[in-house]
């Protein structure tokens, strides 16, 4: 167990070196990198404004439940939601959930690439497969996803000023109030650097699930669940050594 | 040219290779066969470098190849071209972006130099029209013959075919051999086949290596293959009730 760990530890290491090593043909990764771009990122605006607007909505209503009490003035609904969806809905949740859904696309496609020897006929050609491959992808990671945790956070806030008001468990100059009652800048900041370490991470480590596939069609299915659990669990322990790192 | 020397590789712990030697000559198809499992895939993936080796050393004219680190390799690596056993296009790009990728990767030829090139090489196998299909849109042997072209894209010095008529019917099959020969001819190419196809044996087999159980057990060419005593050997060339016949009838 602790052996099987250690030895993924070091097969992960040993990737990302390959990965950071100087592109061969900068045109090439230019174009690969618009391509993941467009795959990786702006196909994950729908499913990223979906469950951010009904997670706000939520967030509202239970903090709005939660706090049903005529000495609390009703405005700090607002500014509890967006603190939630800035501090922890955006950055933490959403990463969980790309993790699902871009960590197993990448583990497959690249696993897929591995039993198929697509990624021996690159290496054949004296291509760097690794960084051919894994670089576009953490690259286009890291510059689109704070635009998705932007856009999180403000279709979380928009469902919650939506859902509350209609609900009525809060009046629309109340909510807005709230949310821009004692507003800390700096938590959209912290929120941000948060998504850049979990977008590395979901694309570094489910490549590395699918880099190292051996077998056939099964094998890949199998790393690319890993590929979703791994990447949550470290999400989450790099969550909590963030918060109490830049918080503290 | 390219030599090995008394190579071995392990594989899941079991001996694959056992101290295989041979030489591969410029201009000439130079066959590997044996049963299924018998290790050609294993041999030929150590030759070009895909599985380093256990023991042995493997040359390509005078530079030993298996010392060489990543870096180095690749000097050489642009010279060499696969045909791997599943046709390993890449499934994300159309006929003409694979055929084109090692000229992108590494030559500096303008937009239109590549195209003709591409072309040239698509014509050469006999895929036309094709440049805008997929992968999942062409049939095993049109896959093949893609895979070749993109393999021969960049003129190389050694190129490698695992099984490249396995699956075909017997007339494609005979068409890939035929190019495989002449394209060998035309570039000078020190070219590697593994099949178990008798047929391109009888076709191509100026230099044949039989390989059993992952140890060398015969070598000669295609006027030896069909006298040669030795018995794995004679098992698996006359392994068909046809080739048994004839056999007996040449006695
Ligand atoms: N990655 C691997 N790990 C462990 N064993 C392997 C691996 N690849 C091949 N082998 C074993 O090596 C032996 C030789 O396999 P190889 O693929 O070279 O056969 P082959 O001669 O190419 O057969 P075929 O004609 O069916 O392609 C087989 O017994 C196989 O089980
Ligand atoms: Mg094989």
């Amino acid at each position: 167990m602790t052996f099987r760990f250690l030895s993924g530890f070091g097969a992960y290491w040993m990737l990302l070196g390959k990965v950071f090593s100087r592109p061969e043909k900068p045109a090439i990764y230019y174009r690969q990198t618009m391509k993941e771009l467009v795959s990786l990122g702006l196909r994950s605006i729908g499913i990223v404004t979906i469950i951010s607007f009904f997670m706000g909505a939520v967030i509202t209503l239970q903090t709005a439940y939660n706090t049903e009490n005529p000495i609390y003035p009703t405005y700090l609904i607002g500014l509890g939601a967006r603190d939630s969806i800035i501090l922890e809905f955006s950055s933490t949740i959403v990463a969980l959930i790309l993790a699902g859904k871009v960590g197993s696309n990448i583990a497959s496609e690249i696993g897929t690439m591995r039993v198929t020897e697509q990624i021996d006929a690159l290496e054949l050609m004296g291509v760097n497969s690794a960084s051919y491959i894994i670089l576009p992808k953490v690259v286009a990671t890291l510059i689109f996803n704070p635009f998705l945790t932007l856009i999180s956070i403000i279709t979380g806030i928009v469902g919650g000023w939506i859902v509350g008001t209609t609900a009525g468990v809060i009046t629309s100059p109340d909510y807005i109030y709230g949310i821009q009652y004692a507003f800390i800048p700096y938590y959209i900041t912290y929120s941000l650097i948060k998504t850049l370490f979990f977008a590395f991470i979901i694309t570094t480590v489910s490549s590395l699930q699918g880099y190292i596939v051996e077998g056939g069609s099964l094998e890949v299915g199998r790393a690319s669940t890993k590929a979703v659990v791994y990447s949550s669990v470290f999400i989450l322990l790099v969550n909590v050594i963030l918060t109490q790192l830049l918080l503290s | 040219m390219i030599r090995v020397d008394n190579i071995s590789k392990s594989l899941g712990g079991r001996e694959v290779l056992k101290d295989v030697s041979a030489v591969f000559e410029p201009g000439k198809t130079n066959l590997i066969i044996g049963k299924s499992g018998s290790g050609k895939t294993v041999f030929l993936k150590c030759i070009v470098g895909l599985f380093g080796i256990d023991s042995g050393a493997i040359w390509y004219s005078d530079i030993l190849f298996n010392e060489l680190d990543f870096r180095a390799r690749k000097e050489i690596r642009k010279e060499m071209g696969m045909l791997f056993q599943g046709s390993a296009l890449f499934d994300s790009m159309t006929v003409e972006e694979n055929v084109r990728f090692p000229l992108d990767m590494f030559t500096t030829m303008t937009y239109g130099e590549k195209l003709v090139r591409v072309n040239f090489c698509l014509e050469r196998v006999n895929i036309t029209d094709s440049n805008r299909l997929l992968p999942s849109e062409l049939s095993g042997g049109m896959k093949k013959r893609v895979a070749i072209a993109r393999a021969i894209a960049l003129k190389p010095r050694y190129l490698f075919c695992d099984e490249p008529n396995s699956g075909l019917d017997p007339k494609t099959s005979i068409v890939i051999d035929e190019l495989i020969r002449e394209i060998t001819v035309e570039l000078n190419m020190t070219t590697i086949v593994n099949t178990h196809d008798m047929n391109s044996v009888m076709e191509n087999g100026e230099k044949i290596i039989f390989v059993e159980e992952g140890e060398k057990c015969w070598e000669g060419n295609k006027s030896q293959i069909l006298k040669s005593d030795c018995k794995l050997l004679n098992e698996f060339v006359f392994a068909n009730a046809l080739a048994k016949q004839l056999k007996e009838s040449a006695r």
